[in-house]
């Protein structure tokens, strides 16, 4: 079958350090995988490359995303093509309201899709049902973008947005970090809502507690830059057990 | 450099409205008899030119301010020309003419090809005559009593109007460049609103059929008597270019009682050479309103993007019971722009409140200062100032500074100051990027939250032409 993300021997750098050392992943259509890994083995930088964040060299390898050369679009043709990013650190915007950001946003990523703009009530619609959806109250509409928003409140954000955009993939950088249970709970609520056979997710995590509110299909170790282990979900119970070491 | 090399650079202004010297220029210099010669020019009334005379004395004794910021050579004011007759712009035969990045900024800031034609004065077919648009616009006025007049023709048709209030807010020798604007001024805007008109449009339409260029030297003068209100917009999002390097204007605006007189500023002159900085309009300019009457407002707002130097503080003096004065900002320099701008609040009468919301934006190799003093005297009991400063540094190379000055002579001011300086970062842009915006749509959203205080006090049509005037200003300066 044709996978939806193919990645081939991929190497990166950042400030002429190399960081991704030839690491290989395919994500087939509607299949959730888990990357686990020590601190520094180049997670975040992975996930980062995968959305084109401008200070990373790619050195080496290949990523093909829907039979597209991922590494040759800018950052938002790779969101118009159905990729997202939920990041590990939010950024906070002042002066701009969520309302309006996930709008200009939405719509421009069906622009780029060819689509036409949602009118102000078809938004509005929309809005009001994933933020029922992922038990947001409605004053976040009018709050700046994550400006004075908790660690868990961010990353709700986060998830408001993928359940806005629609990816065929969403990468979840280390989602769980600065929530407490109840946080992860619904942010893992949200997830699992949009999981399908057509979207596939890719959960990037140092611990092992997120996959069990949401089950992978694959986990893999990544370390110093390259994948040494793949399996299914019993391999992030036996790496919670035994570390990386 | 000298002043000599510093006024001549005006020749490389490829497409700027550079017009053949006409032939009623006077030869350069600043004596008496220049004083004299130009109020005999403009046949001026006997009280005009003993004001002209009196300020150019205190000019004379006076030292150009040396305490703000900004850097540049000495300025030889014997090199400049004090008088031409006013000229009109060039006349272009088509858009073809202009320079074609002028027609870029155009396009991207959206301005309808009919206006662009009239900013470029390209002519223009019969039915949108800026002509007939300007006859309908004054005969609107007209019949809501309205003044709207340069101050030429208000010191013929309105003598008394201008004697009585010409140079009572900004004194003649209030400072340097306001005692040389005093002495020498050019031409400029007048505006008269009679008890309880509110004037039924923007005056700011005005600036965009006015085919004349602006002087170097502008004086504009507004008056708005009890229970009137007024909205003035003047400047242009468009870039401005000037064969005249120093600008010096003085503001003045009167608001009697219950009235209220909203002043708003686009201000972009051409900055000079981004690299060199050479070339850029000096922008001295002194602006101060006057709130006269009890329950008088009056409202700053400018939106400062150009000039090689801003040196201005449009100020408001409450002495009315009750009256306000609000001052909004955004000053973006960028590439070796040098800006020193804030607001004086003086509290004088009683409950008489203020506010101060400045947001400076600095980029490349820039500076960018606000100065503002908030003064309570001894009678403005129960007088309230909020003050809010932040500046948006762009880049590693640009600086920015808040130099707040506060007095309060009475035990019962409440003077609240915040301020903040954060930075625009690629991490910001790069999210909003993964998000499906543009790089540029990014930099706009990230500029214009920052600036949303401000530009929501600018009259609508220009609100969105601001915006979009920000962010191209910004896109060469980030990543």
């Amino acid at each position: 079958m044709d996978n939806l993300l193919d990645i081939q021997n991929l190497s990166a750098s950042i400030a002429e350090k190399p960081i991704l050392k030839g690491l290989k992943l395919t994500i087939g259509k509607g299949e959730v995988h888990a990357i686990m890994g020590p601190n520094g083995a180049g997670k975040s930088t992975l996930a980062k490359i995968l959305a084109g964040h401008p200070a990373y060299e790619v050195t080496g390898g290949s990523v093909f995303f829907k039979g597209q050369d991922l590494l040759d679009l800018d950052p938002e043709e790779r969101a118009h093509l159905g990729l997202f990013l939920s990041f590990q650190y939010p950024l906070e915007i002042s002066g701009v309201s969520n309302a309006h950001f996930l709008k200009e946003a939405l719509n421009a990523q069906r622009k780029g899709r060819g689509l036409e703009p949602l009118s102000r009530e078809e938004f509005d619609r929309l809005l009001e049902e994933k933020m029922g959806q992922m038990e947001i109250r409605s004053e976040f509409k009018d709050r700046n973008i994550n400006e004075g928003f908790s660690g868990g409140e961010k990353k709700k954000n986060e998830i408001l947005q993928m359940a806005m955009f629609q990816p065929d993939l969403a990468i979840l950088d280390e989602t769980d970090s600065g929530l407490d249970i109840d946080a992860m709970r619904t942010v893992a609520k949200g997830v699992n809502q949009m999981r399908n056979s057509e979207r596939s997710l890719l959960i990037i995590t140092h611990y092992q507690r997120l996959l069990d509110y949401i089950q992978p299909d694959f986990v893999h170790v990544l370390v110093d830059g390259v994948i040494v282990r793949s399996g299914g979900p019993e391999l992030a119970l036996e790496l919670e057990e035994k570390g990386y070491a | 450099m000298s002043a000599d090399s510093t006024f001549s650079h005006s020749g490389e202004y490829k497409y700027g409205f550079v017009t053949p010297i006409a032939s009623d220029v006077f030869p350069k210099g600043l004596t008496e008899n220049t004083i004299r010669e130009i109020s005999a020019k403009k046949d001026e009334p006997e009280f005009l030119l003993k004001f002209r005379l009196k300020a150019f004395k205190k000019w004379q004794g006076m030292q150009e301010p040396k305490w703000s910021s900004a850097k540049y050579p000495p300025i030889d004011y014997q090199n400049i020309s004090y008088y031409s007759e006013p000229k009109s712009k060039p006349r272009l035969e088509s858009l073809d003419q202009v320079d074609p990045e002028i027609l870029k900024t155009f396009e991207r800031l959206g301005i309808p090809l009919d206006e662009q034609k009239r900013l470029t004065n390209v002519a223009v077919d019969v039915v949108f005559d800026s002509v007939s648009l300007g006859t309908t616009f004054y005969k609107k006025l007209a019949d809501a009593g309205v003044v709207l007049c340069s101050i030429s023709e208000a010191v013929h048709r309105y003598p008394e109007l201008v004697e009585q209030y010409l140079g009572t807010v900004v004194p003649i020798g209030d400072n340097f460049f306001a005692a040389l604007n005093s002495a020498v001024f050019s031409d400029g805007s007048f505006v008269y609103i009679p008890k309880g008109v509110r004037s039924p449009m923007e005056l700011s339409t005005y600036f965009r059929i006015n085919e004349k260029e602006t002087g170097q030297f502008e004086r504009t003068l507004i008056i708005a008597e009890d229970d009137s209100y007024v909205s003035y917009l003047e400047g242009c999002t468009a870039p401005a270019y000037d064969t005249n390097q120093l600008h010096a204007a003085v503001v003045e605006l009167v608001a009697k009682k219950s009235a209220e007189i909203k002043y708003s500023t686009v201000q972009n002159w051409y900055s000079g050479d981004p690299k060199t900085g050479r070339g850029g309009i000096f922008n001295f300019v002194t602006k101060r309103g006057l709130c006269l009457g009890d329950h008088s407002k009056i409202c700053w707002t400018q939106v400062e993007a150009g000039a090689a130097i801003t040196w201005k503080y449009p100020s408001c003096i409450l002495r009315g019971n009750h009256s306000v004065g609000e001052f909004y900002s955004v000053a973006l320099t960028n590439g070796k722009m040098q800006a020193d701008t804030g607001t004086k609040m003086i509290h004088i009468g009683e409950n008489t409140r203020s506010t101060i919301i400045s947001k400076g934006i600095s980029a490349d190799e820039s500076m960018n200062s606000y100065r503002g003093l908030v003064k309570m005297l001894p009678r403005a009991k129960g007088a309230r100032n909020y003050t809010q400063c932040d500046s948006m540094l762009v880049g590693n190379r640009c600086s920015a500074n808040t130099f707040p000055y506060i007095e309060v002579e009475n035990q019962t001011g409440q003077v609240e100051h915040e301020a903040s300086t954060s930075k625009m970062n690629e991490e910001q842009i790069f999210y909003l990027q993964t998000r499906g915006l543009s790089k540029e749509d990014a930099i706009n959203m990230i500029v214009n939250g920052f600036c949303k205080d401000v530009i929501q006090e600018l009259p609508l049509e220009f609100a969105v032409e601001a915006q979009k005037l920000l962010a191209i200003k910004l896109e060469n300066s980030v990543g």
